[in-house]
C-alpha cells in the first residue's frame, strides 16, 4: 500500500514540476492574477467605502455574498459536529 | 540558473508540501494521521495563492491616504479576501472530522484503517 | 467536561488574562477598518480566551460565567445580525446587502458603507466565536464509555 502510494505520489510530483514552467516569476506586477480586477477595488476603495483596508471592504462590501455564505457553512458545520455527537441516556 | 530558482523557490516549497500532505493522508493507517496529512495539504494550498498575490516592492493593502491608491504599490488584495474565508471553514471543517472520529472511537474502540474496515465487515 | 487545573499559578493568571484577550479581540474586530483584523481573526481570539478558561478551571466552574449551551446561541445571533443587515437594506429599496440604503440619521453614500462594513464583522465575529466554542464544548463531553 505504501509502495503504491509513493509511486502515485512521484507521478503527482513529477505533473506538478512540468506545470510549473509555465507559472509567472514570483512577484511580478504584470501577472495576470494582479491586473484583471483588483486594481479596480484598490483604486475605489478608499472613496467608495472610507475604509482604508482594502481586505475589509472587500470582504465585507464588494463580495459581501460570498460571506455571507461563508458564514452559513461555519455555523453549518458547528451544528453538525454537535448532532453528530449527541446521546441519548444518561451523561456526566 | 539559480537566478530562476530564486524566482521561483515558493512554488517548490508549495510541492513539498503537497506531496508530504497527500503522503499522510494516503499512506498512514491512522485515522487521526491521515485528517493531518489533509490538514497540511490545505496549509499547502493556502500558501500557494497568498504567493500568487505578493508583488515586487510592494507594501500592505492598507491604502494611506496621504499618498493615493496606486495599485502597483499595494499587494493584491483579492487572493488574501478568498483565502480568510477558506481558513475559517478549514478550521470549522476540521472540528467536524474530529466529531466523526470520535463517533467511530466509541463505536470500534480502535482508530486503526485496517481493524475497523475488518470489525466493519463481521 | 474537563477538569481544573491543579496549580495556583494558572488559575490566577488565567484570571488576568482572559479579560485582556477579550479587550484585544473586540479592538481587532473594530479595528479592521484601519489595520489588518476584522470579524474573523477577532472571533477566534474569542473564542480562544473561552477555550483557555474552560482548560485552566474546569468545565463546571467556567460554566456558572459562559454556560456550555451559550455556544450555538451566540453562532445563530451571528447569522441572523447578517441577514438582518442585508434584509434592512433591500426592504428600503436597494438590493440585497447594498450598504448605501441603511436608514441613517443624515450621512448618506461612503459613510453608510462604513458603518453596513462594521455591522458585518460584528455578525461575522459572533458566528465564528459561538461556531468554535460549541465545537470544542461537544468535543470534551465526557459519557459513559469514553
Amino acid at each position: 500500500m505504501k509502495a503504491l502510494a509513493i509511486v502515485v505520489l512521484g507521478a503527482f510530483l513529477a505533473v506538478l514540476l512540468y506545470a510549473e514552467g509555465d507559472l509567472p516569476p514570483r512577484g511580478d506586477p504584470e501577472a495576470p492574477a494582479n491586473v484583471h480586477v483588483s486594481p479596480y477595488y484598490i483604486e475605489r476603495s478608499l472613496d467608495e467605502t472610507k475604509t482604508p483596508n482594502v481586505v475589509t471592504s472587500v470582504l465585507a462590501d464588494y463580495r459581501g455574498y460570498d460571506t455571507l455564505g461563508e458564514t452559513v457553512v461555519v455555523f453549518a458545520a458547528g451544528l453538525a459536529a454537535t448532532l453528530v455527537l449527541i446521546r441519548e441516556g444518561r451523561r456526566q | 540558473m539559480f537566478e530562476e530558482f530564486l524566482e521561483r523557490y515558493a512554488y517548490f516549497l508549495t510541492m513539498a508540501l503537497l506531496v508530504i500532505g497527500l503522503y499522510g493522508a494516503l499512506a498512514k493507517r491512522n485515522l487521526l494521521k491521515k485528517v493531518i496529512g489533509l490538514g497540511i495539504f490545505q496549509t499547502a494550498i493556502f500558501l500557494f495563492f497568498i504567493e500568487g498575490a505578493a508583488k515586487r516592492g510592494a507594501s500592505v493593502p492598507v491604502i494611506d491616504p496621504q499618498t493615493g491608491a496606486v495599485a502597483a504599490e499595494y499587494v493584491n488584495p483579492l487572493p488574501h479576501v478568498l483565502i480568510l474565508t477558506g481558513i475559517v471553514v478549514a478550521t470549522a471543517t476540521t472540528g467536524v472530522a474530529m466529531a466523526l472520529l470520535l463517533t467511530i472511537y466509541r463505536r470500534y474502540h480502535t482508530l486503526d484503517e485496517k481493524r475497523i474496515l475488518e470489525e466493519a465487515k463481521r | 467536561m474537563t477538569d481544573r487545573y491543579p496549580s495556583v499559578i494558572v488559575d490566577l493568571v488565567s484570571r488576568a488574562v482572559v479579560p485582556a484577550i477579550q479587550l484585544f479581540a473586540i479592538y481587532v474586530v473594530f479595528h479592521g477598518h484601519y489595520s489588518p483584523g476584522g470579524g474573523f481573526q477577532g472571533g477566534v481570539l474569542l473564542a480562544a480566551s473561552i477555550v483557555l478558561l474552560r482548560l485552566a478551571q474546569g468545565t463546571e466552574e467556567s460554566s456558572r460565567s459562559f454556560p456550555t449551551s451559550l455556544g450555538l446561541a451566540l453562532a445563530a445571533l451571528g447569522v441572523l445580525v447578517f441577514i438582518l443587515t442585508g434584509l434592512v437594506s433591500m426592504f428600503l429599496g436597494g438590493a440585497f446587502l447594498d450598504y448605501s440604503h441603511l436608514p441613517s440619521p443624515g450621512a448618506s453614500g461612503p459613510v453608510l458603507r462604513y458603518f453596513g462594513i462594521l455591522a458585518v464583522e460584528v455578525g461575522v465575529a459572533l458566528a465564528v466565536w459561538g461556531t468554535l466554542v460549541a465545537i470544542f464544548d461537544r468535543l470534551v463531553e465526557r459519557t459513559d464509555d469514553v
